[in-house]
């Protein structure tokens, strides 16, 4: 019986093993393989050499690149963790009604469920040369030209990472707060804490599973994105996805493979880091 | 807590509201502008009001091919959706018991969500190629979504059954079901609202992706791709009709999927759990 009821176990979770192994471990081992390998301009040569990776390294526009993603990563980071934790905390702390509370966190959720590059898109009128903002601020009178930093720029891009990717935060932090029991929150009142201190020494530290989960989301996503920068920077800043994809379509298969093993370990060293503040299993 | 509301939920509700603004008002906007005249552009003012841009969507040569764009998409999401629920559901079931291999297939699944969607797209595309096979929505794009929505399907699933009363299954065994007729009349109908919400994850995460399609859906576009493809060449408000009609589907998925798991509550408080009730 003991056995018949393992072989169920693993008849079930061969699915879920089975795409992972063909659609995850084989395409990564193949980046790996691949970052080795020989190319000329139409065909890719098996070989081993480190020359794809020696190339990378050794230009400083690899560099460069690798900065600015790190930079809009920590930007990015900032920014969405602290309008994430103060959404976070109104929804579960100041909003007293379970029902609007599910509804509040689904007017948060929803946009997750609809395509982001259409909501990059729905910027354009806004941020635009005759975009809203402009001729809001020129009727104003605060300014005479129109600002030209708006859409188009480092600002854009991070402008919609945010937009993108808050939500990412609001819904562990939210999940971490709501299983703060509401007693602790009284005795620190009663010890005579101030609000403040409340926040900082009780709510703070026991948020930090959501925190460390929200931020391993967003910077894993900011790290490997390229359709942002692409789109909101009309071509003006580089991520390093956006270097995979300009050698992708150069036909440089080996050199974007070992940018791409090189992000892989930048990402993987990274969530190691975070991963060390939580254990994602229990926090489900 | 419980006393009069402070000047600190007004501050923090006034936050919350421009965050939804923020969230929203774009969307709302492009909504507004795809109803431009047909001689307006692509910002206000509003050149009158017309539905041009939507018909001019639906015109073949236009703007590429939106029609078979969008009904790729659709079948996709939804054979994503399948898989998505009958995988997660079942390695769900499975990981209740500690078995050989289980912290692996846990790790791997953290893996798929943080490994940059761009290595996952890049690697079934190189795979293919190495391989000599064809990239199509319907091979590689299909396994390339699934790693994006089996680990948000998995997640959940682990939320669920930690929170599922096993007793329920010992009392339909003591009962005398077979293990079939309990996942059929008790686990299923009972876990059915959880399901559906790993549903609406499946179709909608693969129905709005775009990195993890870029490599591997052959020489069909997805309809992000397709929509990516216009944003270079279009500069008409055809471009925030698509957006319109996009979004449109994506709320409409999402509110029936809402709608049944209130639907199913509600019922479920009527009549307590219809769960063991066989037909």
């Amino acid at each position: 019986m003991k056995r018949v009821s393992a072989w169920i176990t693993y008849l079930q979770v061969a699915p879920l093993a089975l795409i992972f192994l063909l659609f995850l471990v084989v395409p990564i081992a193949t980046i790996v393989v691949v970052s080795f390998f020989d190319y000329d301009t139409t065909r890719i040569i098996p070989a081993f050499l480190l020359q794809n990776y020696e190339e990378l390294l050794l230009s400083p526009v690899t560099w460069r690149t690798y900065l600015q993603t790190i930079e809009f990563a920590a930007i990015t980071w900032c920014l969405t963790l602290g309008i994430g934790f103060v959404v976070a905390y109104f929804l579960a702390f100041h909003v007293r009604s379970a029902t609007w509370q599910t509804v509040l966190f689904l007017v948060c959720t929803i946009p997750f469920w609809t395509s982001n590059v259409i909501r990059m898109i729905s910027w354009i009128p806004f941020l635009g040369r005759h975009g809203l903002a402009n001729t809001t601020l020129i009727k104003l009178g605060l300014i005479k030209e129109p600002l030209e930093f708006l859409l188009f720029s480092d600002f854009a891009v991070v402008l919609a990472y945010v937009h993108l990717y808050t939500l990412f935060m609001v819904v562990p932090i939210f999940n971490s707060m709501m299983r703060i029991d509401r007693s602790l929150l009284e005795a620190a009142r009663d010890a005579g804490a101030s609000g403040w201190q409340t926040l900082w020494n009780v709510v703070v530290p026991l948020c930090k599973p959501g925190i460390a989960i929200g931020s391993i989301f967003v910077v894993t996503i900011v790290m490997g994105d390229f359709v942002t920068v692409r789109l909101m920077s009309g071509g003006q800043s580089a991520s390093v996805g956006l270097m995979m994809m300009n050698a992708m379509s150069l036909l440089q298969y080996p050199a974007a493979a070992a940018n791409a093993v090189i992000l892989l370990l930048l990402v993987l060293f990274t969530v190691a880091a975070m991963m060390r503040l939580v254990d994602i299993r229990k926090e489900l | 807590m419980y006393g009069k509301r402070g000047p600190a939920f007004w501050c923090l509700a006034a936050f919350f509201a421009l965050f939804v603004l923020f969230l929203y008002g774009p969307t709302l906007t492009i909504l507004v502008l795809s109803f431009q005249g047909p001689s307006g552009g692509l910002t206000f003012p509003m050149n009158g009001v017309s539905v041009h841009w939507f018909r001019n969507l639906f015109e073949k040569q236009m703007v590429g091919d939106f029609a078979g764009a969008f009904q790729r998409s659709m079948i996709l999401g939804g054979a994503v959706m399948l898989v998505t629920v009958v995988a997660s559901f079942s390695a769900g079931l499975a990981f209740r018991t500690r078995f050989r291999g289980s912290g692996i297939l846990f790790y791997l699944a953290i893996a798929s969500l943080i490994v940059p969607s761009i290595l996952v797209s890049l690697g079934i595309g190189l795979l293919f190629r190495v391989l000599g096979w064809d990239p199509a929505w319907y091979s590689s794009a299909f396994g390339a979504h699934l790693t994006w929505t089996l680990p948000f399907g998995l997640l959940i699933m682990f939320a669920v059954f930690n929170r599922f009363d096993r007793r329920y299954e010992e009392a339909a065994r003591d009962l005398g079901a077979s293990p079939w007729q309990t996942l059929r009349h008790v686990v299923i109908p009972i876990l059915l609202p959880s399901l559906i919400g790993v549903g609406l994850f499946g179709f909608t995460l693969s129905y709005d992706e775009f990195s993890r399609s870029l490599y591997t859906s052959g020489s069909f576009n997805t309809l992000p791709l397709e929509i990516y493809g216009m944003t270079t060449n279009v500069t008409t408000p055809v471009l925030y009709a698509l957006g319109t009609v996009t979004t449109a589907v994506s709320f409409l998925v999402i509110g029936v999927a809402l709608a049944s798991v209130v639907w199913l509550r509600r019922r479920r408080e009527r009549h307590g759990s219809d769960a063991g009730r066989a037909a």
